[in-house]
């Protein structure tokens, strides 16, 4: 599974980044996230419990970037483990850049699932890869400020900013990512 | 003809427990103590299993065992065999990659069974195998049957390029000599897609250990329990024969999926013992996507040489088969001798070369599946014979008169001798049925309504009656492939037949009673049909290859002739005449020229009450056992023409009439030989149509594992079948018969796809061709 965007977040983006360092805030922005934990090598553990009509299932997720070219853009690796449920892995090429008063935010993220997501879920993946992304950021905007709109010709956007030297504290926003692209497949998966 | 004797119209006797909900499937036995089996499969296609464990789970409510590959292995179990050696053009053997029946070091392909639970309940053996935990180390997949070769993966490092052998069969350089001496050379790549079989009753067995007789008894969803119990005890398990008992009871449709000896009822058996409990196991449809063998997939290309009149001078295959992650049962025979023998089709072809690569891949093992290797072959031969007469400007049906075989006996080029057959007729009575006269005018119709039409022929040839046990043999068969009969008269006269045929779905209860109640002159009703289970089956090659009727029917058929041989020394003795005197018809014993008699039943009651009776030259009893091995196969052939409507704007095919007219040598019973063409009519449409096996090219994740993704043909994806039948007797068995359960499904994907490619306009399109397959092939002709 493929999945590329650009969203333009209606902050500036120091306010934007401080929300991002922000746990709370990233707990209620994921659906269904029990637990968001930054380990000791960096990495951050996730915990989801997800329920859609009558399934339930937890999931277990880790996220650890590499490729980190501060503040550019950093390669994000995401593992997630559902048990009998299957498994979902992938990458994300994330970038984030100063738009005027607004913060734009890039990724191209492709994915594997494995076991029963992929035998029940793969063709639903897509569709609601877009719906959990589009939860994310309507509340993820919610919480920050002004709503948060898609920009223009979604995938080609990046790099083109002037980005400051990223803040203390690590840069969550890739970690959002992969929780979102871990939920979502997850998501496509219960859907079923 | 009798109301029910051979050529009536009998409705089957079987359907009325089957219509009524009456039928016993594995599923529907339950036995004292009975335990359920879960297994624990891979999510990944290729991975080392570098732990195991099964705490967690074996805490769990219910559970009674849970065992692991290296539980069995070390118990010094061996694999599954498989039952066919090929050699490769160099004459080394094959490649034979060990089987477990429960994988040890590492898992090969989505599915791939690597651990059992056993409960009290199904639930909570599903809850714990959910519970164990299973450390992967995931690796790189091969999931491409043309780029497997060249993977940089290995499935087997006994394999280390994946492949299991190149075959090669035919006389290559007459063939490259054809070719380059052509007038023409017609040239076409195809793809013959992998399916999913989708037997509605799907696996299951129930396994049980008697201490007191130290003995077991399977009941197993199987197409052939004498080849399951022989397999399953001399090659794997090492437990004496005749300490097992195995049962294939109602069996709900195999469609060739059901004839392997698997994994999951041999550990089943292996464990009844471990934990003195019967053990049930039931596939759910996920598990039946999963781990039954799949049919087809080929990647091929053909050439087939013409001369100026568009006769065929050579014809050259070259084809690679996926065999999946391990060697099945039949696995090798399939795109070989099954497959490779059949290219000459209905034609004088005078030079053939095929070349087979078989290839591991990362997915599940890839077996016989109805037709086996034949529609394959009829696939690579009907589509670049009409892509030839495409290319030569002839009509399709011209083509095929010019080069059809029309002596016999005939020997092909690729190894076989067509008995019988007349491939005119059939073709004739087809164009007839189809009114393919008519066509032109009602192409144009549509095409005044913005339609495009096409129609597409199919002239298949198979070979079946499987087989001569001395020509299987010498072909690499490590089995015989005769069949078993016993006729057992009861003494009012009533008869029992046991036959190693076993029906799941064909309809034997009836038509071997018609065929059995003709002979002896008594009412159907008067005869049963047993099968099914070695405790009661004297021995039994089982039923595949459209085998039961030429081969098993011939095994009843002359154990029916010994006890009338028996029943007229019997007669002899009642009447006072002489044994050559008498001549038995309609059921009564008669001297010759006389008003002299004595019915079947009298006779039977004689041999069983003997006071008046033969006994110092004759046994009493009326019982009497046949084994019949074929001389040669049987050649079931026709004519489908299929005529196909598509929407340009949608690319949604519309099949508006489809013809079969099929030779199957003589008809025991009509309607069930009808319904047996309409099946596999079916399915030869929801491959051509409907049906496709997607695995990630990637990861080796399957991709089509619920119904959902995967698309079976339903009512009203299929029009009215037209159906018509032309008659040569097949001449090496008594009873003319040729075999009619897989010709559907073997003659009808290249009808439809021919039919649909010249409706567009284009040379080829990928099976099965969706709607959003044909629309794209308008749109990259427009």
């Amino acid at each position: 599974m493929e999945m590329n965007d650009v969203r333009t977040i209606n902050a500036p983006r120091e306010r934007v980044w401080v929300a991002l360092n922000d746990p709370a805030v990233l707990k209620q922005c994921i659906i269904g996230c029990d637990s968001l934990e930054r380990q000791e090598d960096g990495s951050l553990d996730a915990a989801m419990s997800v329920r859609v009509g009558p399934v339930a299932a937890k999931f277990k997720g880790k996220v650890r970037l590499e490729d980190v070219v501060a503040p550019n853009g950093y390669t994000l690796l995401f593992e997630g483990n559902g048990g009998a449920a299957g498994f979902a892995k992938g990458r994300a090429e994330v970038t984030l850049a100063e738009d005027g008063a607004q913060t734009k935010l890039s990724y191209s993220a492709s994915s594997q699932i494995g076991g029963k997501l992929a035998q029940v879920g793969s063709r639903l993946v897509d569709a609601a890869a877009k719906k959990i992304a589009d939860d994310f950021f309507a509340k993820f905007a919610e919480l920050v400020g002004a709503p948060a709109v898609p920009a223009e010709g979604g995938g080609g956007a990046g790099g083109g900013g002037v980005p400051a030297k990223a803040p203390s504290g690590g840069p969550w926003i890739w970690y959002v990512v992969g929780a979102v692209v871990v939920v979502v497949l997850l998501y496509a998966f219960m859907k079923r | 003809m009798k109301a029910d004797g051979i050529g009536a119209r009998v409705t089957r006797k079987e359907d009325q427990r089957f219509l009524t909900g009456n039928g016993q499937y594995t599923d529907d036995i339950t036995l004292s103590h009975q335990t359920y089996a879960a297994f624990v499969r891979s999510p990944h296609a290729h991975a080392t299993i570098n732990d195991i464990d099964t705490r967690a789970a074996a805490a769990m409510p219910g559970v009674v065992a849970i065992f692991t590959g290296k539980d069995i292995a070390a118990t010094g179990i061996g694999g599954l065999p498989c039952g066919w050696l090929i050699n490769n053009k160099d004459g080394t053997p094959m490649k034979e990659p060990p089987h477990h029946i429960l994988a040890v070091d590492k898992a090969r392909y989505v599915g791939d069974q690597v651990a059992v639970v056993i409960a009290e309940t199904i639930e909570q053996a599903r809850a714990a195998a959910e519970a164990v935990e299973v450390d992967y180390g995931v690796l790189p997949a091969v999931a491409d049957t043309a780029t497997a070769s060249k993977a940089k993966a290995s499935v087997h490092d006994a394999a280390a390029d994946n492949v299991c052998y190149v075959w090669g069969h035919g006389d290559a350089a007459a063939v490259d000599r054809a070719i380059a001496s052509a007038h023409k050379v017609s040239t076409l790549d195809i793809v013959n897609n992998r399916l999913i079989p989708n037997a509605i009753e799907p696996r299951a067995a129930n396994a049980a250990y008697d201490k007191s007789s130290d003995s077991y008894t399977l009941y197993v969803s199987n197409q052939n329990p004498h080849v399951e119990r022989l397999l399953m005890c001399a090659f794997v398990l090492g437990i004496p024969e005749h300490k097992v008992r195995v049962v294939a009871p109602d069996v709900g449709g195999g469609f060739g999926s059901k004839i392997f000896l698997y994994a999951e009822e041999t550990v089943l058996v292996w464990a009844s013992k471990r934990v003195g409990r019967p053990i049930k196991w039931t596939a759910d449809r996920m598990e039946s996507f999963l781990s039954d063998a799949h049919g087809r997939d080929h990647v091929t290309r053909v050439q087939m040489a013409m001369d100026g009149n568009g006769k065929f001078t050579g014809m050259k295959v070259t084809t690679t088969a996926n065999v999946g992650a391990y060697l099945s049962t039949f696995a090798s025979c399939v795109p070989t001798i099954l497959y490779a023998t059949l290219l000459a089709g209905q034609y004088a072809t005078p030079a053939i070369y095929c070349e087979v690569t078989a290839v591991f891949t990362n997915t599940s093992p890839v077996d016989a599946y109805r037709g086996a290797g034949r529609p394959e072959a009829t696939y690579v031969v009907e589509r670049i014979v009409e892509t030839a007469a495409r290319d030569m400007g002839l009509d399709p049906a011209e083509i095929r008169r010019r080069n059809f075989i029309t002596t016999f006996p005939y020997a092909t080029p690729v190894g076989l001798t067509y008995d019988i057959g007349d491939y005119h007729a059939c073709l004739e009575k087809a164009v007839k049925l189809a009114d393919y006269a008519g066509f032109p005018a009602r192409q144009a119709e549509a095409k005044a309504r913005g339609k495009l039409r096409g129609i597409g022929f199919s002239s298949y040839i198979e070979a079946c009656g499987l087989a001569p046990s001395n020509v299987a043999g010498a072909l690499g068969a490590r089995a015989g492939l005769f069949e078993a009969g016993e006729v057992r008269v009861h003494p009012t006269g009533k008869v029992t037949v046991f036959t190693g045929s076993h029906s799941h779905g064909q309809g034997h209860e009836t038509t071997f009673a018609q065929v059995v109640a003709d002979r002896l002159g008594i009412p159907i009703d008067d005869v049963d049909i047993q099968h099914g289970d070695t405790g009661k089956v004297l021995f039994g090659m089982g039923t595949y290859g459209s085998r039961s009727l030429a081969v098993g029917g011939t095994a009843i058929v002359k154990a029916v002739d010994k006890v009338i041989a028996k029943g007229k020394k019997i007669a002899a003795h009642l009447l006072e005449a002489a044994d050559t005197d008498i001549e038995f018809k309609d059921g009564v014993f008669r001297v010759a020229g006389t008003d002299k008699n004595v019915p079947f039943a009298s006779v039977a009651l004689t041999a069983y009450v003997p006071h008046n009776y033969p006994l110092d030259k004759l046994e009493p009893g009326l019982n009497e056992n046949a084994f019949y091995d074929p001389t040669n196969f049987t050649y079931p052939a026709g004519t489908h023409i299929c005529e196909v409507e598509i929407d340009p704007d949608t690319g949604k095919t519309e099949i508006v009439k489809f013809t079969a007219v099929d030779d199957f040598g003589n008809i025991i019973n009509p309607m069930i030989v009808e319904g047996q063409v309409h099946g596999g009519l079916a399915q030869g449409i929801g491959q051509a149509l409907l049906e496709g096996c997607v695995y990630d090219k990637e990861s080796g994740q399957l991709l089509t594992a619920t119904y959902m993704d995967y698309a079976m043909p339903r009512a009203d994806d299929l029009p009215n079948f037209t159906v018509g039948t032309h008659v040569t007797p097949c001449t090496h068995n008594p009873l003319g018969v040729k075999g009619c359960g897989e010709a559907g499904a073997i003659g009808s994907p290249p009808a439809l796809i021919n039919a649909i490619t010249h409706a567009i306009g284009v040379r080829d399109i990928a099976m099965p061709a969706t709607p959003e397959r044909v629309w794209r092939a308008i749109q990259s002709r427009a």
